[in-house]
């Protein structure tokens, strides 16, 4: 943070207490997935804790990592904002909400798990949650099923996970490195960090 | 309960952790793997409920894990899944993002991005597939996907979990 080359905006003294409600709120309203949307609206709009470009840097380095976005974006902002314990009282407030209400949800289940009812609204809730999840790759993939290479990627991928049932350790570390490999830098070739990755919408 | 199971959770939702490139839908095909074929932990009907008590509460829907862990080892059953699945993954961001402006231009990092944004839509399409094998059953099902899906993708931008409750509702009416 301190190196970076850019003179940086001095980032607002933000209190411990502050980082955690605001976290605390988008964990407490951020239905059905479409955290990133959440986040933007609250840290840069609202907050102005982050300016756009700062708000994009930190959601590409959380896309790039393992995880899921809201905990990463949560870890990363709170540790800029205020170090170690920013991070850690952000990561708390962006999951205490949903963590709560689904172990209720959870344990309300167990004991009800054969209720035709309880049954048949899952079930519905599950149907719909495919179209979600559909929806949502399509969205954030497009651009990959636009180049012949990546469509080759994707679909290896997906044949090795879906059908042919290879671990997903071992998929990661073949097709990975393989990956990496075909786009690898290339003196003659200039790259272009945003023309080919992620499509910078909301997921999780 | 036994101290074994409640290793076994912690060992199995960390590995995910550090798997879930691209988020939480990437691991749900080896999560189900682990849950209900190496571990019996839940049927394949169960999979599906809590994945959908996931969708119905605020924040990552992976907090599913909960339920599996409540369902393998009660209380602390529940906290080990939870610590299991985010704690790890945090960690590297955390490590990860305080290092991460001194590879600013690097060509590698540029290839790694680039490399993996098509391995991570293929894990997104084998997650959603994963989901599909246990949550569409049916006709009625296969058409609650579908409404969702063509409203989400080619309607006006709108709320995903109006949808979601609306799957619900028409569970409860058309899958009893």
């Amino acid at each position: 943070m301190n190196e970076s080359v850019a003179p940086v905006r001095e980032l607002p003294a933000v209190t411990l207490g502050e980082i955690f409600r605001t976290f605390l709120a988008i964990g407490a309203t951020s239905f059905g997935g479409g955290v990133v949307a959440y986040l933007r609206s609250s840290l840069v709009t609202k907050k102005g804790w982050l300016d756009d470009e700062s708000f994009l840097e930190v959601l590409e380095i959380s896309q790039t990592l393992p995880g899921l976005n809201a905990t990463n974006m949560a870890v990363l902002v709170g540790d800029r904002l205020r170090g170690w314990p920013g991070a850690l009282v952000g990561f708390f407030g962006m999951l205490l909400p949903g963590a709560t209400m689904i172990l209720i949800l959870g344990v309300l289940y167990a004991s009800n798990s054969h209720n035709e009812s309880v049954n048949a609204i899952l079930k519905g809730v599950g149907a719909a949650s495919v179209g979600l999840l559909l929806a949502v790759t399509l969205q954030i993939g497009h651009k990959q099923l636009e180049k012949r290479l990546d469509v080759a990627l994707v679909v290896l991928t997906l044949v090795l996970v879906s059908f042919i049932h290879v671990m997903l350790p071992i998929v990661l570390l073949t097709v990975g490195p393989l990956a990496v490999f075909l786009y690898r830098p290339r003196a003659h070739l200039p790259h272009k960090a945003d023309d080919q990755t992620f499509d910078k919408r909301p997921t999780d | 309960m036994n101290p074994g199971s409640l290793f076994s959770l912690l060992w199995v939702f960390s590995l995910l952790s550090i798997m879930a490139v691209g988020g939480g839908t990437s691991v749900l095909p080896s999560m189900k793997d682990f849950c209900i074929t190496m571990q019996h932990w839940v049927t394949p009907d169960q999979f599906r409920d809590i994945y959908s008590l996931g969708q119905l509460v605020p924040g990552p829907n992976m907090l599913m894990v909960i339920v599996v862990g409540y369902h393998v080892g009660g209380y602390p059953g529940a906290l080990v899944a939870f610590s299991g699945f985010f704690v790890p993954s945090s960690l590297i961001a955390l490590g990860t993002g305080r290092v991460w402006n001194h590879f600013e231009g690097s060509p590698w990092r540029t290839a790694i991005q680039r490399g993996f944004a098509p391995i991570v839509v293929g894990l997104m399409l084998a997650g959603t597939i994963a989901i599909a094998r246990t949550a569409v059953v049916g006709s009625t099902t296969l058409a609650f996907a579908a409404i969702v899906f063509v409203v989400l993708y080619f309607g006006k931008k709108m709320n995903p979990a109006l949808l979601i409750f609306a799957g619900g509702i028409g569970g409860w009416i058309f899958l009893r």
